[in-house]
């Protein structure tokens, strides 16, 4: 069949089974948009192309289907550029068509000519520059195979518009040429066993799960991995929504903003398991006073990450989903022939551990001033939001955010109780990241409600999609913690730089939040009253048509407890003034 | 070329000098790459991007033309080796990486160099090529063009004999490892 070389990029796509793409067309990629009348697949018109990566993202946070985003080359590739580098942080199977000048103009500084292959080297896990228009179906077959397989991560195909417009066959093969990428898939069986050596000896263990179980759709395993061996665990804030946040036995989110319970279980813990987490800075603290007792068993899918921060004394190279599934298989087998796979000596000392994690965790939780008093009378607290947000949805309800304050207050609040039901920008941190995400997020899963908790800052700058998310009828709801401030960065300024407020100010006022949704298509809501808060999320959420954005005017001098600060030993973790007391007692 | 460790030994006791061993605070790696556009980038954008640093680095075709082979040698300090290998290896076109401990392999480096001569200094060069092993490739009134292979160490010793001459231009190729042939067998 002889087809142009976009038509063959097309039908590529649908080959490869995309149903959606969100882009916006320019020069160099013309020719691809002109069969894209005919196809089946839904194209998305976002306003600015960082709209069409996170949106892409958010698509495949919850389907873990791959997101696919089509821009133009130049300033269109270069704005998808933090997308990518998200992407490529946070493990998310995400595919970029960017168009290209065409081959002959290449190197001549053509218009619109970047050397996006050059320059998302370092943010992407491949990339592919098109030459030959023979060669476009197996570059789409790679680029999908390499993006969704072994860790996941974002690709690039870069298509030169003569060879959008060259003449050529389509043929398909579902072959993969690929002698250089040999994703791991099985765990070594020797490792395994060694892993569960340390495990039946553990007297404070602690389960550290990244989001590498919500990559490999490893939850069920892992709930049974708890449930056999009844260790307490953490979800990362790549993972939340791994295991429920009502089991006694989840600690909740470690790091920097993680919960006490779950911080200082792991500083204390004999064996930490880690189940596809990287022992990034914001969970470790410093390193060097990371868990200093505790033996390491580290499961990843990539070679790369073991050792990489911390030596572990078990590696495990392999999918978590099989790693854990081989662990529970071996662990069944050799429980077959005795009562528990635990001596009663060591399974005493665990269950002090628990009675003592448990305790922690009642002791220390997220606290804030105001909660639960019916005389409140200050300004609304974010957290309240968060809270009857989270009373209010069901467990099918995603939840996406921003980042900054809000994020954090997100993660420590919501109940999850369901994998793929939050979506958020972890290591690259990227601004601007919740309201397209919430886009894509409801377009992979039209069926959910999808709400969005942003920052006022963050908010101001993607909000463009809700003209979009209006126009394509895309309901997602956004929640804005209007704290008038860039809150995160006058957290610190208020704590490590005595109160020195520097190009923190926002302003509750301006934008006018309301009125800017309203003429963005959304229905607006703004609230000040704390008592006013449940009833204005329940109108939200009896509005289907549309979008809704909620300016929620929050506390402005609100901080995110506890915290470690950067650097510090995660020992020195600060708990909520008001827990300071008890805190001292405990130590 | 070829150059084995034997020969060096021979070489060295030929001369009277002692064998120095190359320094082990550089590890080498023979990267067997795909013949793809913007390969070599790719490998040392991410010695950067990583913050390893790169001795020296030496690229050429393989018996397969589907593949390239880039040396490199790899400062020790910057970066453990696992580190170094594990990322190389998540390289999509990287096909395969063999590390040589400096002491289990052949390492050799290709110099060249053209020196201003004339009459009183062409003895000492002439004598220094006869001891190094090295050829002369080109030769005028005023200028002499050299080559010499050997050991990165060899080379540094015959770089500094230079020194005593007016060199116009040195270029040295970066080193290229084999293992030794007991360590091939296995
Ligand atoms: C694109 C980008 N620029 C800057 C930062 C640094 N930063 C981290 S949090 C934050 C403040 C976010 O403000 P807002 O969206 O209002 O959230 P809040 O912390 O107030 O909840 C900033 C500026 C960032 N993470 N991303
Ligand atoms: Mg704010």
């Amino acid at each position: 069949m002889e087809l142009t070389g976009a038509q063959s990029l097309i039908k590529s796509l649908e080959q490869v089974g995309v149903e959606v793409l969100f882009g916006l067309p320019g020069g160099a990629i013309l020719p691809v948009y002109d069969p894209l009348i005919e196809s089946s697949m839904r194209h998305i018109l976002v306003r600015h192309e960082q709209g069409a990566g996170h949106a892409a993202e958010g698509y495949a946070h919850v389907t873990g289907r791959p997101g696919v985003a089509m821009v133009t080359s130049g300033p269109g590739a270069t704005n998808i550029v933090t997308p990518l580098a998200d992407a490529f942080m946070d493990s998310v199977p995400l595919v970029v068509i960017s168009g290209q000048v065409a081959t002959s103009a290449i190197g001549t500084d053509a218009f619109q000519e970047v050397d996006f292959t050059g320059i998302t080297q370092g943010v992407t896990k491949h990339n592919w520059l098109v030459t030959d228009p023979d060669e476009i179906p197996r570059i789409i077959r790679e680029a999908f195979y390499v993006a969704t397989t072994g860790r996941p991560g974002p690709v690039v195909v870069d298509f030169p518009k003569d060879v959008a417009n060259a003449k050529t066959e389509w043929s398909w093969s579902d072959e993969v040429d690929l002698p250089g990428y040999r994703p791991p898939a099985q765990p070594d069986m020797a490792a395994v066993k060694k892993a569960l050596e340390l495990i039946y000896q553990a007297e404070r263990p602690v389960v550290y799960v990244g989001g590498g179980v919500i990559k490999a759709n490893a939850t069920e395993e892992l709930t049974e991995f708890i449930e056999m061996t009844d260790f307490p665990l953490v979800t990362t804030l790549m993972a939340r929504g791994a295991f429920p946040d009502t089991d006694p036995r989840h600690l909740g989110m470690p790091g920097m903003h993680g919960s006490y319970a779950a911080v200082t279980a792991i500083q204390k813990s004999d064996l930490l398991i880690s189940f596809g987490a990287r022992f990034d800075d914001r969970v470790t603290g410093k390193v060097s006073a990371f868990a200093p007792k505790a033996k390491v068993i580290h499961v990843d899918i990539d070679p790369a990450e073991i050792g990489k921060v911390r030596r572990p004394d078990v590696p495990v190279i392999a999918d978590c989903a099989l790693a854990i599934r081989a662990m529970v298989d071996e662990m069944k087998r050799v429980s077959a022939s005795k009562k528990s796979v635990f001596d009663s000596r060591t399974k005493k000392a665990q269950l002090a551990w628990r009675e003592q994690v448990t305790e922690w965790k009642t002791l220390f939780p997220f606290a804030y001033d105001g909660k639960g008093e019916s005389n409140y009378a200050g300004p609304i607290k974010p957290q309240q939001v968060v809270e009857e947000l989270s009373a209010a949805s069901d467990e099918d309800t995603i939840l996406v955010t921003g980042v900054g304050q809000h994020q954090m207050w997100a993660s420590q609040l919501w109940s999850f109780s369901k994998p793929r039901s939050w979506v958020s920008s972890g290591g690259l941190g990227t601004m601007g990241f919740a309201v397209p995400a919430a886009m894509g997020a409801k377009v992979g899963q039209p069926a959910k409600t999808v709400w969005a908790v942003d920052g006022d800052g963050c908010f101001q700058m993607t909000a463009q999609e809700l003209i979009t998310c209006s126009q394509e009828q895309i309901p997602v709801k956004i929640a804005i913690l209007n704290n008038a401030y860039l809150g995160m960065v006058r957290q610190w300024q208020q704590m490590f730089y005595e109160e020195r407020y520097s190009e923190v100010y926002l302003s509750a006022d301006l934008p006018d939040y309301v009125k800017w949704a309203e003429s963005m298509g959304c229905v607006g809501f703004r609230v000040d009253d704390p008592g006013e808060v449940s009833s204005v999320i329940e109108k939200a959420n009896s509005i289907h048509d549309k979008p809704v954005v909620v300016d929620f005017r929050t506390d402005s001098m609100e901080k995110v407890f506890p915290m470690v600060p950067a650097g510090a030993s995660n020992d020195d973790i600060l708990v909520h003034p008001s827990l300071r007391e008890r805190l001292a007692k405990e130590v | 070329m070829s150059f084995t460790g034997t020969q060096e030994k021979q070489l060295r006791e030929e001369e009277g000098t002692e064998l120095i061993r190359p320094k082990s605070s550089h590890h080498l790696l023979a990267i067997k790459v795909e013949n793809k556009f913007g390969v070599l980038s790719r490998v040392a954008g991410l010695f950067s991007r990583r913050g390893f640093n790169i001795v020296s680095l030496a690229v050429a075709p393989t018996e397969d033309e589907r593949f390239s082979r880039i040396s490199i040698v790899v400062d020790a300090e910057s970066a453990p080796l696992e580190q170094v290998v594990s990322q190389l290896n998540k390289l999509i076109n990287v096909v395969e990486i063999k590390q040589l401990h400096p002491d289990d392999a052949i390492e050799a480096e290709l110099l060249l160099a053209t020196l201003k001569v004339d009459k009183s200094s062409l003895v000492g060069i002439e004598k220094t090529v006869t001891k190094y092993k090295a050829h002369i490739l080109e030769k005028n009134d005023s200028l002499i063009t050299i080559s010499c292979a050997g050991t990165p160490t060899k080379l540094d010793e015959l770089e500094n004999l230079l020194q005593s001459y007016e060199i116009v231009a040195l270029h040295r190729t970066g080193q290229i490892a084999l293992p030794k042939l007991e360590f091939l067998a296995k």
